[in-house]
């Protein structure tokens, strides 16, 4: 049985991650800014001069929907690799098997807090204007994270013993961004799939975030328990499914 | 009472692994699901059993796929056996594998720092012990640079200087000292037996037969799974090498 710090542990994880992705990088983290900073200047551009569309706001509309698919479709896929990927340590070391899809969905939280930021930018700038529920966001934000760990966990062990995982995870992803509302707004969507939408957390989310930021008002009671429920259902699941599943990592690596 | 003196306690374990003869495909999962032919599988131990005491040193020793990392896997706590009981009560630090727990692009004290928090090292700790352990590799020079730079020989140095200063209470090594050079090597047997002076449990795999007289007074040897015998280092070596001696019974 391992008894040690678990923060330090995830701490360290989460460092070397960090390291080994910006160390070899002449620009370093730039890349997390450079990278939204253009895929948003390509749509600005496609869906304001060559689609027009009456939404105000389109550069923070769109960031409101990217910032949190991004992070999810990020973090999800290389969570998943991330137990086989580790074989090395897993094999070799006897630390707790948790910690690792989790140390690798933190480490990519980096790009989520560059990308907030640009965020700000562009409402400071744009006149949308920062207001009181804000507040809000950081509770929204942490129940994605759950969300996330739990799909981590649940995912990363399954890829041990099926390694078509990863690629089942990367055509979800992709399916994934077109049925969250990042280039249409909520209210177009048909009225009986509406319910439906808010129960997946990455589109509740994203209403969220638009309710928040563009709207200036606190998201629906009704949306944040749906965020909650899926959320922490989620991390039941992740944690019940890894557990299952751990005793064979060493066999199956 | 007995049992208080036991830092280990294996009993009758048994532990097969599936072979992966491209057993990956769809087809092949539901085959194997639907009764055709069950998965090959290796068995590496037999039903072993064995006690170690606290403060004892324990050799493992057997040719080559006799089972010996298998042991010291279950042991270290990286996985579990298909039946049979493994106690351990204490922390145990394990050298399985040269680099293990190592980025290469990370420096040498990142290095330090993450192998201290896999061992279960908390910051406080790690800072404090960071000197010695630097102090005893001999890699002062080396230790902001990136790991990939460093001979096999200054990897083990710090890999086992981690290890010795984490103060596990079972230090368990397979075969690696092996890389370092006869100074160090000296410096690594005289820290061993410190460490068991200090009431501390060692465990070791080796093909080297003056190593592990040097260091063990007990000793196990296994031969395809299953334990041929164990007891006193010098006894179990004479028979293991009259043993390996003698052509195997079934190759004729």
């Amino acid at each position: 049985m391992w008894r040690g710090d678990y923060w330090f542990l995830l701490k360290n994880l989460i460092l070397k991650d960090f390291r080994v992705r910006y160390r070899n990088m002449s620009l370093g983290m730039f890349w997390s800014l450079l990278n939204p900073l253009v895929m948003i200047g390509v749509w600005y551009f496609v869906f304001t001069k060559i689609f027009t569309n009456p939404i105000h706001h389109f550069g923070v509309f769109i960031l409101c929907g990217i910032i949190p698919f991004n992070f999810f479709a990020l973090a999800w896929s290389s969570s998943t690799t991330s137990v086989v990927d580790s074989a090395g340590l897993i094999k070799r070391i006897a630390v707790p098997r948790e910690v690792i899809p989790i140390a690798s969905v933190f480490s990519n939280c980096l790009h989520v807090v560059i990308q907030v930021g640009l965020l700000l930018v562009f409402v400071l700038t744009t006149g949308v204007g920062v207001n009181v529920y804000w507040l809000f966001l950081p509770v929204i934000w942490a129940l994605e994270l759950v969300f996330i760990c739990g799909c981590a966990l649940l995912f990363s062990a399954l890829n041990v013993y099926v390694r078509d995982t990863r690629y089942f995870v990367d055509s979800a992803n992709l399916v994934l961004f077109w049925l969250v509302p990042i280039f249409y707004p909520f209210s177009q969507v048909p009225m009986r799939f509406k319910e439906l939408y808010q129960y997946n957390p990455i589109a509740a989310l994203v209403l969220a975030m638009r309710d928040i930021v563009i709207e200036s008002r606190a998201p629906s009671a009704v949306l944040m328990t749906k965020l909650t429920l899926v959320s922490f259902l989620a991390l039941g699941i992740g944690f019940w499914g890894f557990r299952k599943l751990k005793p064979r990592f060493y066999d199956y690596l | 009472m007995k049992d208080d003196r036991k830092i280990i306690a294996c009993e009758n374990i048994w532990k097969s692994f599936r072979l992966h003869t491209s057993r990956r495909l769809l087809s092949q999962h539901l085959a194997a699901w639907f009764g055709e032919g069950a998965y090959h599988r290796f068995q590496a131990l037999k039903g072993v059993s064995f006690d170690v005491a606290r403060g004892e040193a324990l050799a493992v020793i057997g040719s080559n796929g006799a089972g010996k990392s298998t042991l010291l896997s279950l042991v270290s706590g990286l996985t579990e056996p298909d039946k049979g009981v493994v106690k351990v009560n204490g922390r145990v630090a394990a050298l399985l594998e040269l680099g293990s727990g190592f980025h290469p692009d990370l420096t040498g004290t990142e290095n330090v720092f993450l192998n201290a928090a896999l061992l279960g090292f908390d910051e406080r700790q790690t800072k404090t012990m960071l000197n010695d352990v630097v102090e005893f590799a001999g890699v002062r020079e080396f230790i902001n640079e990136p790991l990939r730079t460093y001979s096999s020989g200054m990897m083990l140095r710090l890999a086992f200087s981690v290890a010795v200063n984490v103060d596990p209470d079972i230090l368990i090594i397979d075969e690696v000292l092996a890389v370092g050079d006869a100074e160090f090597q000296a410096r690594c047997y005289e820290r061993i037996h410190g460490f068991r002076r200090a009431g501390k449990t060692f465990l070791c795999v080796s093909h080297n037969k003056s190593v592990l007289m040097e260091l063990c007074d007990r000793a196990i040897w296994l031969d395809q799974g299953e334990m041929m015998m164990c007891g006193k280092i010098g006894n179990v070596f004479e028979a293991y090498e009259g043993r390996a001696a003698l052509p195997k019974p079934d190759a004729q």
